[in-house]
């Protein structure tokens, strides 16, 4: 029963989003069944449309687990973005500092760069919420900020590729030192690691004591204290696997998209990210379903566009009023005579005695 | 559905009528634009959605379009929807950011298809042959609005909001100044940057700010310089636009602007390849660059307080510069630091490459052309 309110809760308010959505359509005279149809040809119609949407699905996965992960341990994290610039550029710079290297192992020290500045990031955050009572939802925001202007200081200076004139970029990455694509498509290997990354946060949070003790960090500090669970620690390490997945992001922004790191590295991925998590109620594996989703509605943008000349923001209202609905579904979990389990639960006090 | 135009109609009619074979309709050109932002940003991006309205005069043209295309995998993805999707053969990618990676892989994806850069460095050796790139010049129109500035200001400080010091905005700056300057010596102009090309709140903030210090005449240089341009008139001063036609924003105060013509360029190519050429095999130029004389910029109409004599004026120096009597770059030019920017007798044509690499401000600015 309570599985099936899992799933039935939330397709039930996309319904209900993509309703609204078919009235915001018909607002503007067109057939919502043929707004519909759109979104579905050009996100999953065909293995043409998958690809497009698995491209655009390739960052949230690891942009999404960066919010999720942490919200194990009880933090929101919205620092997403600055995570992946700081990985981003924590790529950039060790990748063009070993271009001698043989490829594979430059691309692995790039990884694992990116990852320890992403990491970094966002453990700074959760050591400060932990440690000193900031807002970690302050202090990301803020640092997203910080992220983009050391950024600009890195590629409008010491990192500078002197011929980008009009558009400040780093040195680019000689092309063997690139992520390679799936042979006959044009899917870059980063979504491997998306993928990997969202299967073994979810052993992580879900198979692991590790993962049990995050989870009990973030559901109750002092029951966690009074089980001895180093609580800090926890919240830390949980903060910086989030933001090595986001610091990953940028590296295969910046290794398989750009080959080199500029401006595009704060493209809004991170911000995305939270979304996707939020979508997936910070579970893992529900993150592949809806960076899936999301990317198919991005895909999709396009052709609203042209087939319907419908404004470029059409996709950003049906994101926002999807996202609505589903977050407003969360109020029903429980509520729903149709789930109530027949067998009346355990009574607190049956607990106590 | 298909849905008959008059002219299919009028042409079977005539089929019909003169019992003879009509005449094969002219192959449809399906031709696909992206632009990084919103077409209605009254800004870069609805300048070349303005250009691509244009196309509407070639029956023979189907010009698709999207808008807010990011400059990241999407910019590729959108470019081969449209290839794939809508049978476009042509391409028009018009932000900076969507050449290198974007429109170099499709380019190289696709032979079959011309792509067409709006600025960009083109590469013989790297890129693919199917890019052309096209760009204007529009630092001679920018001087023109400086005069109109440099007559208007009664405090004779004019202010410039601008989104980096890179070299195209520097040359904006100069060449603003360097107008205000030639009908008034005593006009500086304060340059404020606010570091990337859309941030409407802080370009109001620094409109705002140069507001508080005396200047009376307000422009910029970033994506959209609408606010710039609202902020002035708000505060009861000039306004001078660029990149479109902001007029609208500032019914009192609005002078004129420097904008985009990019209507020019697209059916200049859409002939071209109509005609059969194709930047391809090099019958379309692979660079394709214009100024004022070639139409690929203008100025915005005048606001209703350019006065006659301002008019006749600023229509004098457009004269001397469409017959070539007037470089604007001319030696000897300092730079605000003192240093000699361009020698005396040396003339900089505004084609020059050198120009693309200025990293100075001319003497008469008041702010730091690094960071």
């Amino acid at each position: 029963m309570k599985r099936g309110e899992a799933i039935l809760v939330p397709l039930g308010a996309m319904i209900a989003g993509l309703l609204v959505f078919g009235l915001f359509c018909a607002a503007l005279g067109l057939n919502p069944l043929a707004v519909y149809a759109s979104i579905y040809k050009a996100g999953f119609g065909s293995w043409y449309s998958w690809q497009n949407t698995l491209v655009r699905a390739s960052p949230l996965l690891l942009c999404g687990l960066c919010t999720a992960i942490p919200a194990r341990a009880g933090m929101i994290v919205i620092g997403n973005e600055g995570a992946v610039v700081a990985g981003g550029l924590g790529a950039a710079t060790v990748g063009l500092a070993t271009l001698s290297l043989p490829p594979v192992l430059s691309l692995t020290i790039m990884a694992l760069s990116a990852m320890v500045c992403g990491g970094i990031w966002i453990a700074f955050g959760a050591a400060l919420q932990h440690y000193r009572g900031v807002s970690a939802v302050i202090s990301g925001l803020l640092l997203n900020y910080l992220a983009v202007a050391l950024m600009n200081q890195l590629i409008e200076g010491p990192l500078r590729d002197p011929s980008s004139f009009n558009s400040p970029a780093s040195y680019p990455l000689t092309p063997d030192h690139r992520l390679a694509y799936f042979a006959g498509t044009h899917i870059h290997h980063g979504l491997i690691f998306g993928a990997v990354a969202c299967v073994l946060a979810w052993f992580l949070i879900d198979r692991t004591t590790f993962g049990f003790a995050m989870k009990i960090a973030g559901g109750n500090v002092r029951a966690a204290r009074l089980a001895g669970l180093p609580v800090g620690r926890l919240v830390v390490i949980a903060g910086f696997l989030g933001g090595a997945c986001a610091g990953l992001a940028g590296m295969i922004e910046v290794a398989a998209v750009h080959g080199r790191a500029n401006e595009s590295l704060n493209a809004g991925y991170g911000y995305s990210g939270i979304l996707v998590a939020f979508l997936a109620r910070q579970n893992p594996l529900v993150i592949v379903l809806v960076s899936l989703l999301t990317g198919g509605l991005l895909a999709s943008g396009g052709v609203l566009q042209r087939e319907h000349d419908l404004p470029d923001a059409t996709i950003a209202v049906l994101q926002g009023i999807l996202f609505l609905f589903i977050l407003l579904s969360d109020t029903l979990y429980g509520r729903l005579p149709f789930f109530r389990s027949r067998t009346p639960e355990p009574k607190p006090h049956a607990i106590a005695a | 559905m298909t849905r008959l135009t008059r002219r299919e109609f009028a042409a079977g009619i005539a089929a019909a009528g003169v019992g003879r074979a009509a005449p094969s309709p002219p192959p449809a050109l399906t031709v696909g634009f992206i632009y990084n932002g919103p077409k209605n940003d009254l800004g870069y991006n609805q300048s070349h959605a303005e250009g691509r309205q244009a196309l509407r005069v070639l029956p023979w043209v189907k010009a698709v379009e999207e808008a807010s295309v990011p400059e990241t995998v999407a910019a590729g993805e959108s470019m081969r929807d449209m290839i794939f999707q809508d049978g476009a053969s042509v391409v028009f990618a018009t932000s900076f950011g969507h050449y290198d990676p974007f429109t170099i892989d499709m380019a190289r994806e696709n032979p079959g298809v011309q792509f067409f850069h709006c600025g960009g460095l083109y590469d013989e050796r790297k890129h693919p042959k199917n890019i052309g790139i096209y760009f204007g010049f529009i630092d001679e129109v920018e001087y023109l609005s400086g005069m109109l500035a440099g007559l208007a200001t009664r405090t004779n400080r004019l202010g410039f909001v601008a989104a980096k010091p890179i070299p195209q905005v520097l040359r904006n700056i100069n060449s603003f100044t360097l107008g205000a300057r030639s009908v008034n010596p005593h006009a500086t102009t304060k340059v404020v940057f606010t570091g990337d090309w859309v941030l409407p709140v802080r370009e109001a903030e620094a409109s705002s700010s140069l507001a508080d210090q005396g200047i009376d005449v307000l422009t910029g240089h970033t994506g959209s310089p609408r606010v710039i341009v609202q902020m002035a008139e708000r505060r009861g001063l000039f306004g001078c636009g660029y990149q479109f036609n902001q007029s609208s924003m500032a019914p009192h105060g609005f002078l004129t602007g420097a904008e985009w013509a990019w209507g020019t360029v697209y059916l200049k190519i859409a002939e071209m390849i109509h005609q059969g050429k194709s930047v391809t095999n090099g019958t379309i130029p692979r660079r394709l660059a214009g100024t004022l004389k070639d139409e690929f910029c203008k100025l915005s109409p005048f606001g209703p307080s350019v006065t006659p004599a301002s008019r006749a004026r600023v229509a004098a120096a457009k004269a001397s510069i469409l017959n070539g009597s007037l470089e604007i770059y001319r030696g000897p030019l300092r730079d605000n630091e003192g240093k000699i920017a361009i020698p005396a007798g040396k003339v900089l044509k505004i084609e020059d490459t050198e120009l693309d690499r200025m990293d100075w401000l001319v003497e008469g600015v008041d702010g730091r052309a690094k960071g």
